[in-house]
């Protein structure tokens, strides 16, 4: 087991999983915001650890590929470490932790601060890909009420929000519209990341366990849900980074002592590594 | 003046058995029709139908839904169609409110949503129109974030009748709406459910087991037995002197006290 390449298919999954995936991929593209099934397949490790995103990145790559994994913005963590590894060893592609420098980035409830380009992929582990989910459990009557764009259910689960809390307190998986068509689920990405869905890049959102591809393709127009008189706000904790000092990235709360002593730090490690590197803060 | 609503034929079958069958009237605007039947005699198979929860085998339900555009084919309209006109200009009232209201949102939800799944997007707006149809099926008003499991079961169907009434609808379908409430909270039901269908100038069909319902609100009535109709005519005529003597059992089984 020293040398993955020969003990796997290249990006581990056999080749025509592959094709069945680009397939889905593709009429994800062709209908953006669209749920695509696909006959997901055993991988290994557990549900609800990225089964989907690794799928689709083993359908994206190619050797010349240089790979970057984030989960929650950090490249450090455990979720991260492990599908990063388990593609340099079954793939044998280059790998980074610079959002620049990546061609495909998989993510786990993030979008990378570092503007995404032209170019790249963004790929997404998504753990129910259903935004109607929690108001209609039936799933004949969720794709039938997609299928006649009968999304007023929604709105009702915001107006419940401001009822109860005086605002809409949804603040990640905010329900989105894609492409003026169909609802959408972002992945429990933050609110906050909400604006970055209208990329210059390809976003590609996978749940493994739920069985769906979805895509948002370059340029689409993405509006989050909302009121008139209660628009969307793209909210973040009211610090700035207690690393780096930037007041324009989505802040993860640390919990330092016993004693509730806390501070912010940025979610995305490479953004705030970077900005330390050159000097800020 | 043409009809709202022509029925032509409606029949439906549960393999063998009959639902309902070769049923027809006409629904003027601003009529209410009440169908009586003792339990089993397709009353509530022939509302289904009518309102597209049921596809009839045979029969055609004609809709004329005003602007000149003449009377549509229901059974034959394309899905998205159909809902859009079940959300707009019909409504539908459940015998128990549980379903035909979201339980576990607010009462402004419950009224809001009709607003909402036709465009509505001013919090404001749609929260003063819900608190408004509240106040008409006199729910007060600080009940208003209040989840519908806390209403009695008088409030949950006024609420109901408030939630499908607030979209301003032509044809209303009531399946029992009196059914499993107390005589005194039926008659303020009844009480308010009248005024309003008089007020806004509502079309309804109103199936029931309860003639003093009908004797009520409708204006006119079919007796079903066994998925037929036996008699129809003015609801005063046939409950004061019934011909079929089916009708004629109904009417005498009712307890006088």
């Amino acid at each position: 087991m020293t040398d993955g390449m020969q003990d796997y298919n290249f990006a581990y999954l056999d080749e025509e999983t592959k094709r069945m995936i680009r397939r889905a991929l593709l009429k994800a593209l062709a209908i953006p915001g669209y749920q695509v099934p696909f006959a997901s397949r055993e991988m290994p490790m557990p549900y609800g650890w990225g089964t989907g995103g690794v799928q689709v990145t083993a359908a994206c790559l190619v050797p010349e590929d240089r790979l970057k994994v984030i989960d929650q913005g950090a490249d450090d963590t455990t979720n991260a470490v492990s599908i990063r590894g388990f593609f340099a060893r079954t793939a044998g592609v280059a790998t980074t932790e610079r959002t620049a420098e990546a061609t495909l980035i998989q993510t786990r409830h993030r979008i990378p601060e570092t503007p995404l380009r032209e170019g790249q992929i963004l790929v997404y582990q998504v753990p129910i890909p259903e935004p109607l989910r929690f108001l209609e459990p039936r799933e004949t009557e969720t794709r039938r009420m997609h299928a006649l764009e009968d999304y007023g259910l929604m709105h009702v689960k915001l107006y419940e929000d401001i009822a109860r809390h005086g605002a809409i307190s949804t603040s990640y998986a905010y329900p989105v519209k894609v492409a003026g068509r169909y609802v959408m689920d972002p992945s429990p990405i933050p609110k906050f990341d909400n604006p970055k869905l209208e990329s210059p890049a390809i976003q590609l959102f996978g749940a493994g366990r739920e069985q769906r591809i979805y895509a948002v393709p370059p340029y689409t127009r993405v509006v989050s849900l909302d009121f008139e008189d209660h628009p969307f706000e793209a909210s973040k904790p009211d610090h700035p980074c207690a690393l780096c000092g930037a007041t324009d990235s989505y802040l993860d709360e640390v919990i330092t002592d016993d004693t509730g002593a806390r501070m912010f730090v940025c979610s995305d490690t490479d953004y705030c590594a970077g900005r330390r590197a050159e000097g800020a803060a | 003046m043409s009809p709202l609503l022509q029925v032509e034929g409606v029949t439906k079958r549960y393999g063998a058995r009959i639902g309902c069958e070769g049923v027809g009237f006409d629904l003027w605007p601003g009529e209410v029709m009440g169908i009586v039947g003792e339990s089993g005699s397709g009353k509530s198979t022939l509302l289904g139908c009518l309102a597209g929860h049921l596809t009839p085998d045979t029969g055609r339900i004609l809709y004329d839904a005003g602007a000149g555009s003449g009377a549509q084919d229901v059974t034959a309209m394309p899905e998205a169609a159909r809902r859009r006109l079940l959300r707009t200009d019909w409504a539908f009232v459940h015998q128990n409110p549980r379903d035909g209201l979201r339980m576990n949102v607010s009462a402004g939800g419950n009224v809001g949503e009709r607003l909402m799944a036709v465009g509505a997007r001013n919090y404001g707006a749609i929260r003063a129109r819900a608190g408004d149809w509240l106040g008409r099926v006199e729910i007060d008003g600080a009940r208003m974030d209040d989840r519908p499991s806390a209403f009695s079961g008088g409030m949950q169907q006024r609420l109901q009748i408030a939630r499908n009434l607030v979209s301003g609808p032509r044809l209303v379908f009531m399946d029992e709406p009196t059914g499993g409430l107390d005589v005194s909270v039926q008659a303020r039901l009844l009480d308010l459910l009248r005024g309003l269908v008089r007020d806004m100038g509502l079309s309804a069909v109103i199936v029931t087991h309860d003639l003093a319902v009908v004797r009520l609100l409708a204006d006119r009535l079919m007796v079903m037995k066994s998925g037929r109709v036996v008699e129809t005519g003015l609801t005063d005529q046939v409950l004061d002197d019934p011909q079929h003597p089916y009708s004629q059992l109904l009417v005498s089984s009712v307890l006088q006290v």
